[in-house]
């Protein structure tokens, strides 16, 4: 009898194990494994063919004095600190108007906030290309009320070009945050903002000291969410500025696509060292997370 | 009476929000609009900053058939986008499945290890994959596309997160019944599980449907080109032809955005990863 008992979770055991091998191997295979390899490639150099072994940290040195790569570094922490701030704060504020009951037509609200997610990066990269284009309607708009002269070229200034992408991530993840915040809110009992209106508390305090330290998990797990998007940026790089003008809009992933599968160029040594600089300023920020997340229960 | 009095100054008192909401909602729908009336207005139109709808609809329709295989790009698109939503899924569930309720000390373990591979980014392993799959000789083929994402730990997570609310009682009935461990998957987890499953469906569709980073790496052939990357051609020339590539954004967005209305519950409930 115990014996049979045995088998069967014996039996039990081998099945749980078979229902997650799949899965498992595949991410040790195409995620785990690859990230070596891309360590390994660091170290070399030479086109895709042919890779010798490269003195050591020779990638990296390179790295680090190649001032291209150095400005995709300091764009992309540029949109990091400008946009993600501005967009969490917008987030939270929506969310919280969304979630009081006497709002009317919160569907309808909360489906055209939300609808930028159903645009891909590339869609809406290039929608906002055009409308800030030379001849597009922003220019036509700005002219028509006498705020400008003559047409700007926003896309080809540096300054406007990093503040256009901005504008569109903004536009494009606002309403993706704001459902992690109402999600959230929901945890929150309504009664909790009932007694705050009793006790007489205006709208900005109840959103400093109700919404914002309930929401705090929400909050840490939306900010490295987006930190985490931000350094890898590519679609919109690409799509809506090409990085230029002179490379002023280039982020990092893009750099790092054109050194590898760009135009008559294989330099997969140095790109993987720069990737690896990517993977590592990623881990730095989950470990943060991680250990920012254990101070919550 | 009273309370109609109240009413009103309670709505009253939020016009300044129903303003920021109705500010933020224009912001958010005037793209979608002014994509729909450039997609119907010659390029010079769109370019003087007409924003009513045009009639060229039809003009635009023929020149963009006419400079990219449009039929032949929307058919690999779904057809990328729907494999890797069906492997993901069966993957990945089973995975869930397993880690949660046959759960014990190796299993923790080894999710533990599988959760690190979310801090993996894509640009990282972009070239290794590339070698890889180039070495399998798969590139412009459906498992060039899909193999790095038919198995990721966001969608192991959502799945073993939600496997908590599966009653194990069930399975132990069914366990009694004579039913193998595989079917007590098939014919119990599965129906029961079936909003984690749209939820599921909803954003693998989506983010493979908006992939354009690594399709540009394995999928260079013409042939093989997804829509993200047949848009991103029509704006790469020197002149672009506004009325035609907002028809292609058009096309490009219209199977999202139908996803998005009539699923809209289950897109934000597997964005968020909480599905009840």
């Amino acid at each position: 009898m115990k014996k049979k008992g045995l088998t069967v979770t014996g039996k039990q055991r081998i099945a749980g194990w078979t229902f997650l091998t799949p899965a498992s191997l595949l991410i040790f295979i195409l995620s785990f494994y690859p990230m070596f390899q891309a360590l390994m490639m660091s170290m070399k150099t030479g086109s895709s063919a042919n890779m010798k072994w490269a003195p050591l940290l020779f990638n990296y040195k390179r790295m680090f004095a190649d001032k291209l790569f150095m400005r995709s570094v300091g764009n992309t922490f540029l949109y990091l600190i400008i946009q993600v701030p501005i967009m969490l704060i917008l987030a939270i504020l929506l969310a919280q108007i969304l979630n009081n009951k006497d709002i009317k037509f919160r569907g309808l609200f909360r489906t055209m906030v939300f609808l930028p997610c159903a645009t891909s990066l590339v869609s809406y990269a290039l929608i906002f290309k055009s409308l800030f284009a030379t001849q597009g309607l922003m220019n036509s708009i700005l002219m028509n009320l006498g705020i400008i002269k003559e047409n700007i070229n926003f896309l080809g200034t540096p300054g406007t070009a990093k503040a256009i992408i901005i504008i569109a991530l903004l536009w494009r993840w606002t309403g993706y945050n704001m459902v992690f915040y109402l999600a959230g809110l929901q945890n929150i009992e309504y009664q909790v903002y009932e007694a705050a209106k009793i006790d007489g508390a205006n709208g900005w305090q109840t959103f400093w000291k109700i919404t914002v330290p309930l929401l705090k998990p929400t909050i840490i797990m939306t900010f490295i969410m987006s930190i985490n998007g931000t350094l890898q940026l590519f679609d919109e790089s690409v799509n809506l500025t090409s990085g230029g003008p002179a490379n002023s809009t280039i982020t990092m992933s893009h750099y790092i696509y054109n050194n590898s599968f760009g135009q008559g160029t294989a330099n997969f040594g140095y790109a993987s060292a720069m990737s690896f600089f990517v993977f590592i300023l990623v881990a730095v920020l989950a470990f943060i997370n991680l250990k920012v997340g254990d101070t919550r229960d | 009476m009273t309370k109609k009095h109240n009413t009103s100054a309670i709505q009253r008192r939020l016009i300044p929000s129903y303003i920021f909401l109705i500010f933020v909602s224009f912001i958010s729908v005037f793209p979608f609009y002014w994509m729909i009336s450039a997609a119907t207005n010659t390029t010079v139109d769109v370019a003087r900053g007409k924003i009513t709808i045009g009639t060229h609809a039809a003009e635009n329709f023929a020149n963009l058939l006419a400079n990219q295989d449009l039929w032949r790009t929307m058919g690999n698109s779904f057809f990328y986008a729907i494999v890797q939503t069906i492997l993901c899924l069966f993957i990945c569930s089973l995975a869930g499945y397993g880690f949660e309720l046959y759960h014990d000390k190796g299993k923790d373990r080894l999710f533990a290890v599988l959760l690190l591979a979310m801090m993996v980014p894509q640009v990282a392993t972009m070239i290794p994959l590339f070698r890889m799959i180039s070495k399998m000789h798969l590139l412009n083929s459906v498992w060039a596309f899909i193999l790095p994402s038919i198995s990721t730990p966001f969608m192991i997570m959502m799945f073993r997160q939600n496997s908590r609310n599966f009653p194990v009682s069930i399975m132990e009935a069914a366990r009694i019944d004579g039913l193998n461990e595989f079917k007590i998957f098939f014919s119990m987890y599965v129906p029961i599980m079936k909003s984690t499953y749209a939820a599921a469906t909803v954003v693998t569709f989506m983010n493979a449907w908006n992939s354009y980073m690594w399709p540009k790496v394995v999928m260079n052939d013409n042939r093989a080109q997804t829509m993200p990357m047949l848009i991103a051609n029509l704006a790469s020339g020197y002149t672009t032809d506004y009325g035609m590539l907002m028809m292609g954004v058009l096309f490009c967005s219209v199977p999202t955005m139908i996803i998005f209305f009539v699923l809209q519950k289950s897109f934000a409930e597997g964005l968020t990863g909480a599905v009840k």
